[in-house]
């Protein structure tokens, strides 16, 4: 059966959406992305080291011609930062749909939901793709849907906790009343995680911690590749209604007496 | 006439001495960046690409030099 996440007008083929942070080297990242099976993935802009310019550069293990590159406004604590760091990600000649995060409190980096909002509507206005990361919160995700957003990506948990989804009845409403995709976007821990969000119908999932800080990342890589892709068939599937009392396996004509 | 043979600019919140006249593509070079890698904003002002070699900086220009690294 053909299934496609459809992004912006775009066909992927994995719903694993990873970042390129935290991994011990670039041969590491490019390894663990290869293995998870993303296709797109997120990066962040950072001022370039004068004093010492790295002469190895991300670019040069992802090709952006293989990957939807999606940089981040991470560390971004107001709109007008947001706002800039979008502007000269899009210079970069990556496209235009950016993932879209003001961060209001540096020690749960949960969003600042109204700069979330500000920031979004200029940058819809300014012809960018929006992926904002948000708080799981149904009436943020509507409005951001209205503002004119490619996805809405509510948090599972707080960003690298692993604790994964905390608040699953909200996602579900989010999932009720979305018309764009809807992304889990941080707090994942292990493969699990990532299947919970798949089988609720979620379109797709981002990470990064989970897989660049696990024991082995490539492996961790691949188990989330499996994670996403076990969640999104049984979410296909249809499961069984969960019930209070047993309904036999085998059946009962004929047994033994 | 003047003999300004430096000229003071900010890069990346660092206080620099180039030499006067000195091109954005110019400064890239010593500084061993390629240009194809970098977004830069002059002043706020993001210049684009094919503007670099055309660029002549000036005293006191604020420049940031930006990249794409690893992040979520």
């Amino acid at each position: 059966m053909e299934d496609f996440f459809e992004l912006a007008g775009t066909k992927y083929r994995s719903r694993l959406i990873v970042g390129t942070g935290k991994y011990k080297d670039f041969t590491e990242t490019k390894r663990a992305i290869e293995v998870s099976g993303a296709e797109i993935v997120t990066v962040a802009v950072r001022r370039v080291n004068i004093t010492d310019p790295n002469k190895e550069n991300l670019l040069d293990y992802l090709d952006p011609k293989r990957y939807t590159i999606l940089p981040n406004t991470a560390g971004c604590y107001n709109a007008d930062d947001a706002v800039r760091t979008c502007r000269l990600a899009r210079e970069a000649g990556v496209g235009k749909m950016v993932k879209l995060e003001v961060i209001g409190d540096d020690r749960t980096l949960f969003p600042d939901v109204p700069a979330t909002l500000d920031a979004a509507k200029i940058l819809v206005k300014e012809g960018f793709v929006v992926l904002p990361y948000i708080t799981d919160d149904p009436i943020t995700a509507q409005k951001l849907e209205d503002i004119g957003c490619a996805a809405v990506m509510p948090l599972a948990a707080p960003i690298g906790s692993g604790l994964g989804i905390r608040n699953p009845y909200n996602i579900r409403i989010i999932l009720e009343h979305a018309k764009v995709p809807v992304i889990v976007d941080a707090g994942v821990g292990t493969a699990s995680d990532a299947a919970v969000a798949m089988e609720m119908g979620c379109a797709g999932v981002l990470m990064n911690t989970a897989i660049a800080s696990a024991k082995d990342p490539i492996l961790m890589a691949e188990a989330m590749r499996q994670g996403v892709e076990a969640g999104r068939k049984a979410y296909l599937a249809g499961r069984i209604p969960k019930k209070l009392y047993a309904t036999a396996s085998s059946p009962l004509d004929g047994i033994l007496n | 006439m003047r003999f300004l043979i430096f000229m003071k600019i900010k890069i990346n919140g660092e206080e620099k001495q180039i030499a006067d006249g000195l091109s954005l593509n110019g400064l890239l070079e010593s500084l061993q960046i390629r240009p194809g890698q970098v977004v830069v904003e002059r002043n706020r002002d993001i210049v684009p690409r094919e503007s670099f070699g055309s660029i002549a900086l000036a005293e006191g220009d604020v420049l940031e030099i930006v990249h794409f690294v690893g992040g979520g």
